[in-house]
């Protein structure tokens, strides 16, 4: 049964959408947040992601649990993250060229592995219903909310406060901004940044088996569009910040949703346009906040793509 | 401070002596230091004076056990210690303060000085360090704000937080490497006059390198003088004169004199007026009301870091687009392209040559010659002469005295003077109307300074018109004819410089008037 609400239907579909489609987006940038903050760019986060989409999906297939699934995506996703970080310890290693290598090497591997488990059915990761207080079939399918996107915004909670108010956190900071004085206060930079590394590679291992074992819950090999990718730019968008993170992924996710939601409620016309909607936004927002003669003041002191 | 004890028992109380004894240190076939003896008793205050690359650095390094001298022993307190790493000086209450500040820019006072601590919780309970901080601040005879990002700071604060930090660690034995390098006199003497306090007091005992007489005489108690890596003299302050200290630290060579001055004048080349930009931070703006410099004039703008001079310098340059007002250049306007730097004869000298005026990476001989690489007798060159480059930077390389191992070596392979040397061989051949420099002395020994500072004389007789932005206000007070003093993005004062008063340059300096 469906009831026709009309035009209301795009801000919900924007919600749902926001909701649904910005989980991965924020595992993934508060992983690389964090690992931009300690001073290292991981590129292949993207690779990270689809081989975290197949190594959660095959696993809870197997097992017949989404959550080991998810805990096996998570694993993986460190592995990839320890490697990055261990080869970009070593002289002379550039973290951009290696984190493309690594999006595609972690793709292919992916593909590789994943191809007997594109036929097979595994189980989904469970969603919570915060729509029951309404009739409307509309409202209860955009507020069925997936246990990660609480998950993912608690993160980014956690993350923010772990930044300021711990000793881990201001360790990352101070590798991040200035390496030197890092050494004068004893601090391994390497080890910070590997570890940090590690778990942006584990978090976005999480966004990928979100996208396997949830939204929109299969393995194929067009999992996923970019996330990965796009995640890492929402970060420098989102100034570094893991509050800020969270917030760009549900603009992202939003922004997403408009070309769907357009369609549904009957514009044939140039809704396809309406697909660009998030990267047209994204792009607006970054020239709108930029400037030639400021400094970027949030930027990480030690980034490659900032020195 | 209690609450520092309270967590690291070992930390002495009372200020350290120390002593090393025929400290010698080689790498390989090079001997930096060699048989070096200096004693430094409990509460002095104690300078190392050297030129660049006397072994100052070397052997206070031996001593903070970043590296391991080849033979000789160090004694902290009358017992002989071995410092494998800087950890271990730490733990015996040496500490040191970086000629580069070793503060995180985008962390603030507060998060800094927590963090530097070798004991802090997982979890940083804010309200309670806080409490500790500001009993640690108030029996401090300065202060620093505590919640502003370090990178906000200006250049004397950084340094006071640097000398805070260490106090705030319990170190009592403290090597200052030219802390005064970045700081304006006021600053440096208000910052040099805490530590004599702290050491008068004998709750420290301080090692400071340094290369600039005036500090040495009005705050030091001792000085041992290093040259070519050996101990070459030393002694009480009270008994050594400066010119005693200047033949220990030269030796027999011969210093260059700034060359006279000669009467000029000339008509106006340089014109700024009611020009504005909004400055790094994009809050504040810098307006410069009415700027003039003459063919033939020195005028020196004196200002503390952080005041819009190096916002000045990019608008003179064309890299800070103006808002309103007009830059103008021999009575036309200027927007300082290539082209118009070339055809009014207009030449920069910016701060930090090496990172601002050089492709760090490329060779001497191509740095040399990025004015003239696309240009011969006006008309234009597409083809790179590489034989009439060579030819120019051997003759530039010879006339300016650029110590380098080959033309071909990369520019980042040569110290500091000789890098300054050369951007200044590029930017004084052929005719120069306009010269505009910022800082050009900042971090040179100074035999390297003297001969500098006489080039930028040399020019201005021979009728260039010089506008120098310096924090330095000795170099202002030295080459200036007329002196202006920004302040808070503005120029606050003027004054020709005969008549100058540095009482009064100072306040305007500091912002009060």
């Amino acid at each position: 049964m469906t009831t026709d609400i009309g035009l209301w239907g795009v801000p919900l579909a924007i919600l749902g959408g926001a909701i649904r489609v910005s989980t991965p987006f924020i595992f993934v940038s508060v992983g690389e947040a964090l690992t931009e903050r300690s001073g290292r760019v991981n590129l292949g986060l993207e690779g990270t992601l689809v081989f975290g989409a197949m190594s959660g999906y095959a696993v809870a297939y197997q097992t017949n649990s989404a959550w080991i699934g998810l805990l096996a995506a998570a694993f993986f996703g460190m592995l990839f993250g320890l490697f990055h970080g261990y080869i970009c310890k070593l002289p002379k290693v550039n973290d951009i060229a290696l984190g493309i290598a690594l999006m595609i090497f972690g793709s292919g591997l992916a593909f590789f592995f994943g191809k007997p488990y594109i036929q097979p059915v595994a189980p989904h990761l469970p969603a919570i219903s915060l729509g029951w207080w309404s009739d409307v079939p509309q409202v209860q399918a955009a507020l069925r909310v997936n246990v990660l996107f609480i998950a993912g915004i608690a993160l980014a909670i956690a993350a923010s406060w772990m930044l300021k108010n711990t000793k881990v956190g201001l360790t990352i900071r101070v590798a991040g901004d200035s390496a030197d004085a890092a050494r004068a206060l004893g601090i391994d930079v390497n080890r910070v940044r590997l570890w940090s590394t590690a778990a942006g590679g584990a978090l976005a291992g999480i966004g990928g088996a979100y996208l396997s074992l949830y939204y929109p819950g299969s393995w194929n090999e067009g999992i996923s569009s970019g996330q990965g990718l796009m995640a890492v730019a929402l970060v420098i968008f989102a100034r570094w910040s893991p509050i800020n993170c969270a917030y760009a992924s549900l603009l992202f996710g939003g922004a997403g949703a408009l070309g769907p939601a357009l369609q549904s409620v009957g514009v044939t016309q140039g809704y396809y346009l309406f697909y660009a909607a998030p990267y047209v936004l994204t792009l607006g927002l970054l020239i709108a906040t930029s400037s030639t003669t400021r400094a970027m003041t949030a930027a990480p002191g030690e980034l490659s793509i900032t020195k | 401070m209690n609450h520092v004890l309270e967590r690291t028992p070992h930390v002495p109380t009372r200020a350290l002596s120390l002593e090393t004894l025929g400290m010698t240190m080689r790498f390989g076939n090079f001997t930096a230091l060699r048989d070096v003896s200096i004693k430094v008793p409990a509460g002095s205050f104690h300078v190392l004076l050297g030129e660049n690359g006397a072994g100052k650095s070397t052997l206070v390094k031996c001593i903070m056990g970043f590296y391991q001298p080849t033979a000789g022993q160090l004694t902290v307190d009358g017992r002989e210690v071995e410092v494998a790493h800087p950890r271990a000086a730490h733990d015996l209450g040496l500490g040191m303060v970086y000629q580069h500040f070793t503060l995180v820019p985008s962390l603030t006072a507060a998060e800094n000085l927590v963090i530097s601590r070798a004991d802090v919780p997982a979890k940083i309970n804010w309200a309670h360090e806080r409490e500790a901080l500001a009993a640690f601040m108030s029996k401090m005879p300065f202060q620093v704000p505590l919640d502003v990002p370090v990178g906000r700071l200006a250049a004397g604060e950084k340094q006071k937080l640097e000398l805070l930090k260490q106090l705030y660690l319990g170190r009592k034995f403290l090597i200052l490497d030219e802390p005064t390098s970045v700081l304006t006199p006021t600053e440096a003497d208000e910052l040099l006059g805490m530590v004599r306090g702290l050491t008068s007091a004998g709750d420290l005992t301080c090692l400071m390198i340094s290369h600039k007489f005036r500090e040495v005489t009005a705050f030091a108690d001792e000085v041992s003088v290093l040259r070519r890596g050996e101990y070459a003299g030393g002694g009480k302050v009270s008994d050594l004169s400066t010119a005693d200290m200047a033949a220990m630290m030269i030796g027999e060579k011969e210093l260059v004199r700034s060359a006279k001055r000669v009467a000029t004048s000339g008509n106006v080349i340089l014109e700024v007026k009611g020009a504005k930009a909004p400055d790094r931070s994009g809050f504040k703006t810098i307006e410069i009301g009415d700027l003039k410099v003459k063919a033939g004039e020195i005028v020196g703008i004196a200002g503390i870091s952080g005041n819009g001079q190096m916002e000045l310098m990019q608008m003179l340059a064309g890299q800070r687009p103006l808002e309103e007002g007009e830059i103008r250049v021999k009575n036309t306007p200027y927007k300082a392209t290539r082209s118009e730097a070339r055809k009014f004869n207009v030449r920069y000298l910016p701060e930090e040559p090496l990172k601002n005026a050089c492709a760090p990476k490329m060779t001497v001989a191509e740095n040399i010659f990025f004015r003239d690489f696309d240009a011969k007798g006006g008309k234009n060159q597409f083809w790179l002469d590489g034989r009439r480059m060579m030819a120019e930077a051997a003759r530039l390389v010879g006339e300016y005295k650029v110590k380098t191992a080959s033309l071909a070596s990369q520019i980042a392979s040569l110290s500091g003077g000789n890098v300054q040397r050369a951007v200044l061989a590029r930017e004084l051949t052929g005719e120069v109307d306009l010269l505009v420099i910022a800082n050009p002395c900042f971090g040179l020994d100074f035999s390297a300074v003297a001969e500098i500072r006489a080039r930028i004389m040399a020019a201005r007789n021979a009728g260039t018109a010089v506008l120098l932005i310096s924090e330095d206000l000795d170099e202002i007070l030295e080459l200036s004819d007329r002196i202006l003093v920004m302040s808070e993005g503005h120029i606050a004062y003027e004054t020709p410089a005969a008549s100058a008063e540095i009482g009064e340059i100072g306040k305007y300096m500091a912002g009060h008037h």
